[in-house]
């Protein structure tokens, strides 16, 4: 349970560092009138729409981070046999990666009100997504046909279990990506979907950054840190 | 730190929150069925909720048919009690209370008490009461289908939930685990909500530290929620897994009826640790928020200001992180590492420092206030009393020491009634009381409801505080008969008899209540907007019941915290938070 321990650590450490602004040893019961709060003026507040994703991207890093857990205190029992990481892992991280760049590619685009580099970064990004799941597909069918069934052990089922979970926010990201590109197909203007954009970009490199720690889990690079991990509390 | 200065001039133009498209209904099904109106949502998430917990409220009269009068009733057998157990702690912790304090109250009283117009997503909150909805009719469902439903115990443990020696291991497990899946989606679709209308939708002048408690308590609350339910997301997942597609998880090696079971080398602590990860903000969860709406209660109606806010801000928070590292002290008895229990208990114990702070400011807002005894005022006294004896017995249960004896016996069982059970009721009764005059425009029945507090107070009360006793006798917990025992004298049996017919008796005054809901809505004493002359913003709409938008051409500008009570020089015993300031000043120029 330590990865959750250590990820919830970093959750109360942007809260608190959150809290901290919010002049929280305020003596509310003196303080009359309106408060005219500075730094309000100064900067323009954040969107509701991106505060509400970051919120969500906490509750999606916790739901992986206790796979995590789950995983590295389940690996300990002995009858974890860790199986061969199929080679396609590596082209699908490779996509995933052109995914997010293509995605980056419209975000910066829609800065710059480029609405055709929106289109071909956002149909790109989609394309290169939707090949990512596919190969973990693959992968998938590789992997039973050499015999790693689901059941057979608890490293197969892990890995099965992780790759889906990702693998169904990829999907959850593209219904985001469709419902922005067909705002843009019924003729949208690119200031009406540049919050879109940005939030599609924002959870792209997040679900890539989850997949490149699923990866070095289940190919075994953390398992040193894992080992850490555990010790810490053990 | 940036100074932030605050002037007293009140002549600042009204803010209008222009990225905030207000949602505008077409038709009737729009309006009432499905209806983007937080107002709307909180009323159908109430009503769900309560409906499915008068289910449970049922099953625990069959449970205590059967305890106090064993043998009695045919038609309960052994497997059927284990069942009743199961629906009955399940709905009342998940599908009831957590669902009733954030949404219903959260989804009525953010938006008004911040000044918004509305949910910042309003789709979004109402995706998440219908597939809320469906996860109470799926989980209603198992009581029909072939098995019934699942008697594994609501902590729905491995091995044994789902193995074939268990009630509704065919489809009642199975069931509960997709609902229980189904709620955590649809409880974040609703919390991301609850969560960004506080940051964002607050209205000029709405500080964090102008909030009223209440929404602290049900905002902290969503956050935890928001952080703990992917703990029994992934723990139900994995479970389903181990049900359906005979993977090991959790599913140690073991015999079953003779055979080897397909299971193997798979962990029951772990789901534990899962489950208990979860498990433990559960409590809190439920409790902050009941916090928050006792604290407003009691300030309301004792004309006085609260004692100590910044300490019960502070406090919320500091339950809040506290929560999250308390879970293995369900777990003393499971087999795990001895060092761990050492390191929960002090956790444990520390977390009762916060709470006491509470309670203290609670009973120090009371003193020498001008106490108005009104029903919701009744029930906050109460939820005060209840929730002192459940937290001291926690004291007791933190400790390894003395866990150890008392677990699995009736001990826990009145503990954890009395702290999340009780006294979150109390404070949904009380908030209940304290706010239908909002949502209806009319006043409960007096008479009715000095009933069923009195009824219900002292009615559980009967039925919990002698618990500890039978537990403290060691009384088995989850036992469908106790039977002839050595340890067991015959006057425990009579104790159980008289604690059945107090359940009996609570639960009639329950319907006495649902009467009162339906009857005084049509019936009522006509309330006015603001009937217990209360300062925060959700009494100062200008219509009553609040219409949609909440706030009429402009929103409102706040210039006070929400608890001038009793101001000297006021001119009346209460001014509103949206009151300026130098209107105050002219009436008590000129009383």
């Amino acid at each position: 349970m330590s990865v959750i321990v250590l990820f919830m650590v970093g959750i109360a450490a942007i809260a608190g560092w959150w809290l901290s602004q919010q002049r929280l040893t305020a003596k509310p019961w003196l303080e009359e009138g309106v408060s005219v709060d500075l730094r309000e003026e100064s900067t323009a507040s954040p969107q509701a729409a991106k505060i509400g994703l970051g919120v969500f991207l906490a509750v999606v890093g916790s739901l992986f981070a206790l796979f995590i857990s789950a995983y590295s205190m389940r690996m300990n029992m002995v009858d974890w046999r860790t199986l061969p990481v199929p080679a396609l892992l590596w082209f699908n991280t490779g996509v995933l990666v052109l995914s997010s760049v293509a995605l980056q590619w419209a975000y910066i685009a829609a800065r710059r009100d480029d609405m055709d580099g929106i289109i071909l970064g956002l149909l790109s990004g989609g394309a290169f997504a939707v090949t990512f799941l596919v190969g973990q597909l693959l992968a998938w069918r590789q992997l039973n046909a050499a015999g790693y069934f689901v059941a057979s052990n608890p490293a197969n089922s892990f890995f099965y279990l992780i790759t889906a979970a990702h693998g169904l926010h990829v999907m959850g990201g593209l219904v985001a990506l469709g419902r922005t590109a067909a705002k843009l197909w019924r003729g949208a203007e690119v200031k009406q979907v540049r919050a879109s954009v940005e939030l599609c970009a924002i959870y792209w490199h997040f679900l890539l950054l989850v997949w490149l720690v699923l990866l070095g889990l289940l190919t075994g690079w953390t398992d040193n840190f894992v080992d850490i991990c555990r010790q810490l509390l053990s | 730190m940036v100074d932030v200065p605050f002037d007293t001039i009140a002549g600042i133009p009204a803010a209008e929150a222009p990225d905030v498209e207000l949602y505008h209904p077409k038709s009737w099904w729009t309006r009432y069925v499905f209806s983007q109106d937080a107002k709307v949502i909180a009323i159908q998430y109430s009503i769900t909720a309560m409906s499915i917990g008068m289910v449970a409220l049922v099953l625990s009269w069959l449970m205590r048919l059967q305890l106090g009068f064993p043998g009695t009733f045919s038609f309960i057998d052994a497997n059927q009690y284990l069942q009743f157990i199961t629906m009955h702690g399940m709905i009342m912790v998940i599908y009831l209370l957590t669902a009733l304090f954030l949404g219903g109250f959260g989804n009525y009283l953010i938006p008004l008490m911040v000044g918004a117009r509305d949910m910042v997503f309003p789709y979004v909150n109402m995706l998440s009461y219908w597939v809320y909805l469906l996860a109470v009719l799926v989980l209603a469902s198992t009581f029909f289908v072939p098995g019934g439903p699942t008697g594994a115990g609501w902590t729905l443990y491995p091995p044994q939930a789902i193995l074939s020696g268990t009630p509704g291991q065919d489809w009642g497990i199975i069931l509960m685990l997709a609902s229980l899946i189904l709620f955590i989606i649809g409880f974040t679709m609703g919390g991301l909500n609850y969560v960004v209308t506080v940051l964002q939708a607050r209205t000029r002048g709405m500080t964090l530290m102008r909030l009223p408690l209440t929404v602290w308590g049900i905002f902290t609350a969503t956050v935890m929620a928001l952080l703990a339910f992917p703990a029994l997301l992934v723990a139900s997942v994995m479970l389903l897994l181990d049900r359906l597609l005979g993977t090991s998880f959790f599913m140690p090696t073991l015999v079953e009826m003779g055979e080897l079971t397909k299971y193997g080398g798979g962990s029951p602590i772990l789901f534990q640790h899962l489950f208990w990860f979860f498990g433990h903000p559960e409590v809190y969860i439920v409790a902050l928020p009941a916090f928050g709406i006792i604290s407003d209660l009691i300030s309301t109606h004792a004309r006085k200001n609260i004692f100590g806010y910044r300490m019960m801000v502070w406090a919320i928070v500091a339950i809040g992180a506290l929560s999250f590292v308390v879970w293995a002290h369900h777990m003393y008895v499971s087999g795990m590492n001895p060092y761990f229990g050492f390191f929960f208990a002090t956790t444990t114990l520390i977390i009762a420092i916060p709470t006491a702070i509470k309670v203290y400011n609670w009973v120090l807002t009371l003193w020498r206030g001008d106490i108005h005894l009104t029903i919701p005022m009744l029930f906050a006294l109460a939820f005060i009393i209840t929730f002192v004896n459940g937290g001291l017995t926690g004291l007791f249960l933190g400790n390894v020491v003395v866990d150890v004896p008392l677990s699995d016996t009736m001990f826990v069982v009145a503990h954890f009634h009395m702290v999340m059970g009780i006294a979150p009721i109390m404070a949904v009764f009380g908030g209940i009381y304290h706010w239908y005059p909002k949502v209806t425009g009319r006043m409960l029945n007096e008479a009715l409801g000095r009933f069923h507090f009195w009824v219900t107070f002292l009615g559980a009360y009967a039925v919990f505080f002698p618990m500890h006793y039978l537990g403290l006798l060691g009384v088995p917990r989850r036992y469908h008969d106790i039977g002839e025992t050595a340890f067991i004298p015959a006057s425990a049996h009579d104790l159980n008899a008289f604690m059945s017919v107090a359940a009996l008796i609570v639960g009639f005054a329950q319907l006495v209540f649902i009467f009162n809901l339906i009857w005084s809505l049509f019936k009522g004493k006509e309330a006015g907007g603001n009937p217990w002359g209360a300062a925060s913003l959700e009494w100062q709409t200008p219509e009553t019941p609040p219409g949609h938008g909440n706030w009429g051409k402009e929103l409102p500008i706040v210039y006070r915290w929400a608890y001038d009570y009793s101001v000297p020089g006021a001119g009346r015993d209460f001014v509103p938070q949206n009151e300026p300031p130098a209107r105050l000043s002219a009436q008590g120029a000129h009383p």
